[in-house]
């Protein structure tokens, strides 16, 4: 792999850790539900640099798909979050 | 030569941005630091395309690029704005 | 020269990027994490343009640091009010079993990351690394679009974008059954109102161009959408909520148009003797353009409806 492609896949297995780390750890709920966007990230920026090939060479599409499948459903998965924890937060307003 | 140009405009704009963003930290209240980053802001973008439409030599992807300078000018004063007369709505209420 | 300068510009975006998620995660404050997660988004989709992948970018940018931003400064009037004791202390204080708990947390995750850095050695392995691009490479032509992302998601795994917006669909139906929707705001005051009435044909007029240029270059149905979407949320926030969704039975079909969409074509080809969402040829490009439509306005309705928070109350429900 090239050395971009390496930087970019350890930061996002960092990414993954840190958020991984955070929704099992975070007091708060709106941070844990950050965290798991930010592994989500994480997942995506992997993908994106395996499919990296060089400055001037197309990159394979696939992982593009498969990332940009990943944004849509991260963000229906917030909102769907989101919805239970306001819901949640009415039932017991002491978190 | 006219990469030269470029090069100089893109980074005075980059300045401006700069300056910006010190004066979001650095400035005692929130009236004026909105001031600093709004004004700082868009001049650093408007400088930042002149030179990036200058390095790329298209018309039309310069007047792309013009159309949305135009854009975040107005969405920036609008949130400028808006931000502003909450505050003040909020400090007449207390 | 040119390679240096830009690992130099790869090394201050990623810790740019770690740097913005470390913060966000570790403040106890709701809204300092939200803002700092904004701007994690936008960060990300220069990464995106920078790996050249400009179709992951413009989706990252509307609907990572645009949408999902909206839908987290919403989220933020609800959050639990701060009680007396936690509003002092920055850092809980810990036991000594909770301190060891969370290094060993900390010390797994860390060990996570690093079986899957060590797994990145295994897979540079040999001539099967390009063959699914080699593919799909060879069949584009026969496609019906030439933007190779496109291609993969509406023609080649159409299966698979089919389950995402049933995903979508569900997520909707999920958010509605857990209540209202939040009030909406107040009609906003001259300066923003003037913003809306032009800023609204520009957002709706862009999200047409996005999905017809998305067969020949960087853009698409899910980019389109969340044009589309942007442009609801706005004439939410200026208190239009009459038209930034549609309502009662257009608002049921407007969310059901992806999938339906999808299983007519689908079904259709079936029934015809080809197998299911196998395109033929000749007519694949009018399929695609005619199922990116719909998936268009799926992805708007479902994405303004996550923004709205639940069932919209205005109509008169029967069920």
């Amino acid at each position: 792999m090239l050395t971009t492609q390496w930087l970019y896949a350890l930061s996002g297995c960092l990414l993954l850790a840190l958020g991984l780390r955070s929704a099992l750890l975070h007091p708060a709920l709106l941070q844990r539900i950050l965290a798991i966007n930010v592994m989500g990230s994480g997942v995506f920026m992997l993908l994106i640099a395996i499919a990296y090939r060089g400055p001037g060479m197309p990159p394979d599409p696939i992982p593009h798909a498969l990332v940009l499948t990943g944004i849509v459903v991260a963000v229906s998965a917030t909102a769907l979050a989101l919805a239970l924890a306001r819901r949640l937060t009415r039932e017991q307003p002491h978190d | 030569m006219t990469d030269i140009l470029a090069s100089l405009l893109i980074m005075a704009g980059l300045f401006f941005f700069m300056a910006g963003s010190i004066g979001l930290l650095r400035f005692p209240d929130l009236y004026s630091r909105l001031h600093a980053l709004t004004k700082a802001d868009n001049l650093g973008l408007g400088l930042l395309i002149i030179g990036l439409a200058l390095h790329l030599r298209d018309p039309l992807i310069a007047l792309k690029l013009l159309l949305i300078w135009l854009a975040v000018l107005a969405a920036g004063a609008t949130s400028a704005h808006l931000i502003a007369r909450h505050a003040r709505r909020r400090e007449k209420h207390v | 020269m040119n390679a240096t300068m830009l690992l130099i510009f790869d090394a201050l975006l990623l810790a740019s990027i770690i740097g913005l998620a470390w913060a966000a995660l570790a403040s106890a404050d709701a809204r300092r994490s939200v803002i700092l997660f904004i701007a994690f988004g936008l960060l990300l989709a220069v990464a995106w343009g920078r790996l050249l992948a400009p179709d992951v970018a413009l989706a990252e940018a509307a609907i990572g640091a645009g949408l999902t931003g909206a839908l987290l400064l919403a989220a933020l009037q609800w959050q639990p009010r701060k009680t007396a004791d936690t509003t002092n202390s920055e850092q809980p204080t810990h036991t000594l079993l909770e301190t060891g708990f969370r290094w060993l947390v900390t010390l797994l995750c860390a060990a996570l990351a690093g079986m899957l850095a060590w797994s990145l050695t295994q897979i540079d392995a040999g001539t099967a690394k390009d063959a699914l691009a080699n593919a799909v490479a060879a069949n584009i032509d026969a496609s019906g679009v030439s933007n190779p992302v496109t291609a993969v998601l509406l023609n080649f795994r159409a299966y698979d974008t089919l389950l995402e917006l049933a995903v979508l669909l569900t997520a909707v139906l999920g958010i509605f059954a857990l209540g209202p929707a939040q009030a909406g705001y107040r009609i906003a005051g001259p300066v923003f109102s003037s913003l809306t009435r032009w800023l609204t044909p520009l957002l709706i007029l862009t999200a047409g161009y996005l999905l017809w240029v998305g067969a020949h270059a960087p853009g698409g149905a899910f980019q389109a959408g969340a044009t589309l979407a942007a442009a609801g949320v706005v004439l939410r926030l200026a208190g239009r909520d009459q038209i930034g969704l549609p309502r009662g039975n257009a608002l049921r079909i407007a969310l059901g148009a992806g999938v339906g969409m999808f299983l007519l074509v689908g079904l259709a080809l079936f029934a015809l003797g080809r197998p299911f969402l196998g395109y033929p040829p000749a007519w694949a490009g009018a399929l695609i353009l005619l199922i990116e439509t719909a998936a268009m306005l799926a992805i708007a309705a479902t994405l303004v409806s996550a923004f709205i928070g639940g069932q919209p109350t205005e109509e008169k429900t029967r069920c």
